[in-house]
């Protein structure tokens, strides 16, 4: 081992032989968040901006981290010159403009933008959208990773939700509107093709959870692959024909639509989407989870699932919290 | 100079160990009655590092192990939600259970538990 150079935040320091890369940022006295110093915590997590880090710097980390060069501080001894980003980098956006509008139920539209530049994102993970005079929210991307300047979100229509509202009632084709870059960890990678895949979502939840099936279907995802969409009644649902469609095109996809409340018809579940999954899948060793939705069912399903023998690093979840206040 | 004797984390068997155990521990905790409320808004990735920390220490590995955090970290658990001896045993348990699981040897078991109950003070603040 020698002495290697680190760029971290516009400076350039030294780590010593057989010293970490956080011993070398707190010696130079550079701000880096840190706990156990023992790659427990995960308090010290970095991206390395120059291709892959050591691989025993990213133990312990999800794999779409480990993807995306995020490592530990504080179990990295640098094998070369490193660059590394301690805090996440500043926001770009893109220009987009609006090329379809169309509703999937009574409170759900579907927006589709074509972006002037194309966006490298995968499927299952959210931009932010920007509106002129600056307001912004996160949506999540509903197609898969083929259509790489074109992209299309389920927008909810939430009582008091000024994007949510504006979008439904004002925003037209042709309209133009700032998209940030894709980001979030609940995506889908072609990796362990044989893992089977437990999705959950409630309301716009489908969003993200339709991209990904999209995506593993496309890469031949050889294990099952189960989505669950849930709401409370009959109405809050969508592309149920849709999805029903696609199940009998792939044998290993499997699509099962629950509602929570009153009679549900033929080929729809009565329960919560979560409770229906855990009943059908009692066990989920091995099981690949993806869940996205109301923060609660999340929540909830989150410890479900690992009680059910699921491994924490494969559980992806994208809670979707609101701005406004109700979200039923 | 005479032989060395492997540490006690050595003999459990290091890293790997604790990652065997830790969501064994985990689910254990999460299911058992007398103690799982106070986990019920925790973020569970974060509580799973946090387990590792505590099972890193526990085996006697590698640890920066301070009662004041340990304390800061449990005060409001024991003044909110009334935490007290019956529940830190409860845990204590679920980690002997663990280790039997693994077919931990009994004396080190008992190691184990010796080092976890050390803690019992900072836990429970006072």
């Amino acid at each position: 081992m020698s002495m290697h150079k680190i760029s971290v935040n516009d400076r350039e320091i030294v780590c010593e032989s057989g010293e970490t890369v956080l011993e070398a940022c707190l010696r130079e006295k550079i701000d880096i968040p840190y706990g156990c110093r023992q790659g427990a915590c995960q308090s010290c997590m970095v991206r390395s901006l120059q291709g892959a880090p050591p691989l025993a710097a990213q133990d312990g980390l999800k794999e779409v981290l480990r993807h995306q060069n995020h490592f530990l501080a504080c179990l990295c001894y640098p094998q070369q010159d490193m660059a590394i980003s301690i805090n996440p980098p500043a926001e770009f956006f893109t220009e987009a403009t609006v090329i379809e509008k169309s509703l999937l139920n009574a409170e759900t539209l579907q927006l589709t933008l074509q972006c002037k530049e194309s966006m490298d994102y995968y499927a299952g993970q959210f931009v932010n959208l920007k509106r002129a005079d600056g307001l912004t929210r996160s949506y999540s991307i509903a197609n898969n990773r083929l259509h790489a300047n074109k992209l299309s979100f389920h927008i909810r229509r939430l009582a008091g939700g000024r994007f949510s509202e504006w979008a439904h009632q004002e925003l037209n084709v042709g309209d133009k509107l700032e998209v940030s870059d894709p980001q979030g960890l609940c995506y889908y990678l072609p990796t362990s093709q044989e893992n089977n895949l437990l999705l959950i979502g409630t309301g716009s939840g489908l969003a993200p959870l339709a991209g990904i099936v999209s995506e593993a279907l496309h890469h031949g995802h050889k294990g099952a692959i189960h989505l669950f969409h849930g709401s409370r009644e009959m109405d809050g649902l969508y592309w149920i024909a849709e999805m029903q469609e696609l199940a009998g095109q792939y044998p290993n996809f499997h699509y099962t639509p629950c509602i929570s409340r009153g009679d549900a018809p033929d080929g729809v579940a009565r329960g919560r989407a979560n409770d229906v999954a855990m009943t059908l899948l009692p066990s989920l060793k091995g099981w690949r989870l993806y869940l996205c939705g109301h923060p609660d069912m999340v929540h909830q399903t989150k410890r479900q699932a690992f009680l059910h023998g699921a491994a924490l690093q494969d559980i992806h979840a994208d809670a979707f919290h609101v701005a406004s206040a109700t979200l039923d | 100079m005479s032989e060395t004797t492997a540490t006690l984390y050595e003999q459990l068997g290091g890293e790997a160990a604790v990652n065997a155990a830790v969501d064994i521990f985990y689910r254990k905790v999460l299911s058992d009655y007398r103690i799982n409320r106070f986990f019920d808004n925790t973020d569970m990735d974060k509580q799973a590092a946090k387990q590792k920390s505590f099972l890193t220490m526990a085996f006697g590995g590698p640890n920066n192990y301070s009662g004041a955090d340990m304390r800061q970290a449990h005060a409001h658990l024991v003044k909110k939600l009334g935490l007290d001896d019956s529940h830190f045993d409860a845990v204590v348990e679920n980690l002997a259970a663990t280790l039997q699981e693994l077919n931990v040897p009994q004396e080190l078991i008992n190691q184990v538990a010796a080092i976890a109950e050390s803690t019992r003070n900072d836990v429970l603040d006072r």
